[in-house]
């Protein structure tokens, strides 16, 4: 009894030995922002003074009295997502699939090159946009549509409130071929060959048919890998538009997103609490939409 | 296999058949690439054609001018631009160098060790993976703060390490590992530590060449640990430098040339990177699916 006793503890202690640095800085860098935020939602805190609790105040007046958040950061968020999200993860896909559908040799270099983007950081290329979109007529942009006659004038792309939106989302489906492009990509090429020759014997007779009963479901965790992925990337990528414009907020909030409503508060008005607020319920949509991804592709056992 | 008649996924050779998978593909890649060549090309440019109206795409007279005044003439500091690089590849290759060693042991614990809250740490890891660290920036300072990591080269570091993707993917890999190799092993009288050296690192490397590839862009591209933890210039990192280079360029044609070169000096040790590890990506990657 006492044997075992000591050869359990034993075990905690060489698996502690393993855990524990993961353990430690998930813990400190994580887990307790997490929950700091959750506490600090519910206070005022201007970093001055010690936190006030306040109870729910925080999170009615973002649903009663933020009028920008109801009026510019929610439609604004959903526009992005909504686009950015469901289309970044498609065209990973479709693009996973084109490629597995080559030989290797110029697949790695097309893979190569479609992956690129991803790699970028976005304060290096906004030196590329801020050129290609510059508002007077020497930006690529507005040389080009001067020169085919479709604009007279040089439009200020960046500053505008109607396009400063549609350049965030050409931006962002631009470097949205990640990990998760990645993870679909591996994964189509480790579908068993068999699987198809069972499927072209039981009848199925095209392309569609063949992605729709065979390699979607023989992928499933990975397209779960992605879907999840394309979710915390759309809503980490919302920085953009402050990158673009140069200014939080945005010109007349035409691409503040919820991101740049935490900075806003956070960091220029100095309002902690409600900040912390808002960035609960960032977490709980992205939460939520992760587990919707969940109910669509875990396999059932 | 020779019955069958229907198309053929991933296949060994060309074949005129895939002629439109090539035309699209190609057609989008260039699309993709455009923006980044466009890069090299502004690099290269002279200032004269900086200037051009209308302007060009690509340079006609290329110049490493561009690259001779970022490393010599610094404009915006006192600071020698070098300095920017050097903390830039100290905090980088730190961590890489740590996040995929504690990815890796807790990676193996997670997969062929038993113990208690396992199950706990597992399920907090996959929940994690829905994390968007934009959204805990504020809180994260206080602890940064708290642990007296700010104007501190650490405060770069320490706070990246924790990757749940990393420890997801190097876990999912070492599953691969069938368990009886490791029971072997352990009946011989290998230490758990010896069992993880010998014969986990060596067959979970292509899962640590995909981790420490996440980990390098995260850490080199990173500009938020420079913004909010540094206040002393001087331990600011290449990246942050980048952003002082593209604040307000849109009206200032002189700098674009600079920047760009800045840009490219961001971008390229990532390409080399993923061209040297991209097919232990494609192999990790097979292993990432969430079951």
């Amino acid at each position: 009894m006492k044997m075992a006793m000591k050869k359990s503890v034993r075990r905690e202690l060489e698996a502690l030995f393993f855990v524990w640095p993961f353990v430690l800085t998930f813990t400190c860098f994580i887990v307790i922002p997490v929950i700091v935020a959750i506490y600090l939602s519910f206070t005022y805190f201007n970093t001055i003074q010690p936190p006030e609790f306040i109870g729910l105040k925080n999170y009615v007046n973002l649903l009663t009295q933020d009028n920008v958040f109801m009026m510019y950061v929610l439609p604004n968020t959903f526009k992005f997502s909504l686009i950015v999200g469901p289309g970044g993860y498609l065209l990973s896909f479709w693009l996973a699939w084109l490629l597995a559908q080559i030989p290797k040799r110029s697949r790695s270099v097309l893979t190569l090159i479609i992956y690129s983007p991803s790699m970028t950081a976005a304060v290096a290329m906004s030196v590329v946009w801020l050129v290609v979109f510059s508002g007077d007529s020497s930006g690529y942009l507005n040389s080009i549509l001067i020169g085919i006659g479709i604009i007279n004038e040089p439009i200020q792309w960046m500053q505008s409130p109607h396009y400063l939106m549609y350049i965030m989302i050409a931006v962002t489906l631009w470097n949205s071929m990640g990990v998760g492009f990645l993870a679909m990509l591996a994964g189509m090429l480790n579908i068993n060959q068999e699987m198809y020759e069972a499927g072209y014997i039981d009848g199925i007779k095209n392309r569609l048919q063949e992605v729709w009963y065979i390699t979607i479901p023989s992928m499933k965790p990975q397209m779960l890998f992605g879907a999840v992925m394309a979710v915390v990337g759309t809503f980490q990528a919302g920085d953009i538009g402050v990158t673009l414009s140069g200014a939080n907020p945005t010109p007349q909030y035409a691409g503040q997103v919820i991101v740049n409503h935490i900075a806003d508060y956070g960091f220029i008005r100095y309002d902690m609490g409600y900040a912390s607020a808002v960035s609960v319920v960032l977490l709980v949509i992205v939460y939520g939409l992760s587990k919707v991804c969940w109910r669509l592709f875990a396999e059932k056992d | 296999m020779s019955s069958f008649h229907g198309n053929k996924v991933n296949p060994t050779r060309m074949h005129k058949s895939q002629f439109k998978f090539y035309l699209f593909l190609i057609s989008l890649s260039a699309f993709m690439i455009l923006p980044i060549i466009f890069m090299f090309s502004q690099s290269l440019k002279p200032i004269g054609e900086l200037f051009l109206y209308p302007p060009r795409f690509f340079v006609e007279n290329p110049t490493f001018k561009n690259f001779y005044d970022l490393f010599n003439v610094t404009s915006v500091t006192v600071i020698p631009m070098t300095r920017f690089l050097f903390n830039s590849i100290v905090v980088t290759g730190s961590v890489v160098f740590l996040s995929i060693t504690i990815s890796a042991m807790a990676g193996f614990a997670l997969s062929k060790l038993e113990f208690k809250w396992k199950k706990v740490l597992f399920e907090a890891n996959i929940i994690a993976l829905m994390f968007v660290s934009a959204a805990v920036t504020i809180p994260r300072y206080f602890v940064v703060d708290t642990l007296g990591l700010t104007d501190n080269l650490l405060g770069h570091i320490i706070p990246v390490l924790a990757m749940p993707v990393g420890l997801f993917l190097i876990k999912q890999f070492v599953d691969q590992i069938p368990n009886e190799i490791i029971q072997s092993a352990s009946i011989d009288g290998a230490t758990n530590f010896t069992i993880f050296r010998k014969i986990v690192v060596p067959v979970i490397m292509p899962a640590m060449a995909t981790v420490s590839i996440l980990a390098f862009q995260m850490a080199w591209n990173n500009t938020e640990t420079s913004e909010i933890y540094m206040n002393k210039e001087t331990l600011r990192t290449f990246a942050f430098y980048m952003t002082t280079l593209t604040g307000n360029l849109e009206n200032k044609v002189a700098g674009q040339g600079i920047a760009a070169a800045a840009a490219l000096i961001m971008f390229v040790p990532n390409l080399i990177i993923f061209i040297f590890m991209q097919s232990r990506v494609i192999d990790t990657m097979a292993h990432s699916g969430i079951k």
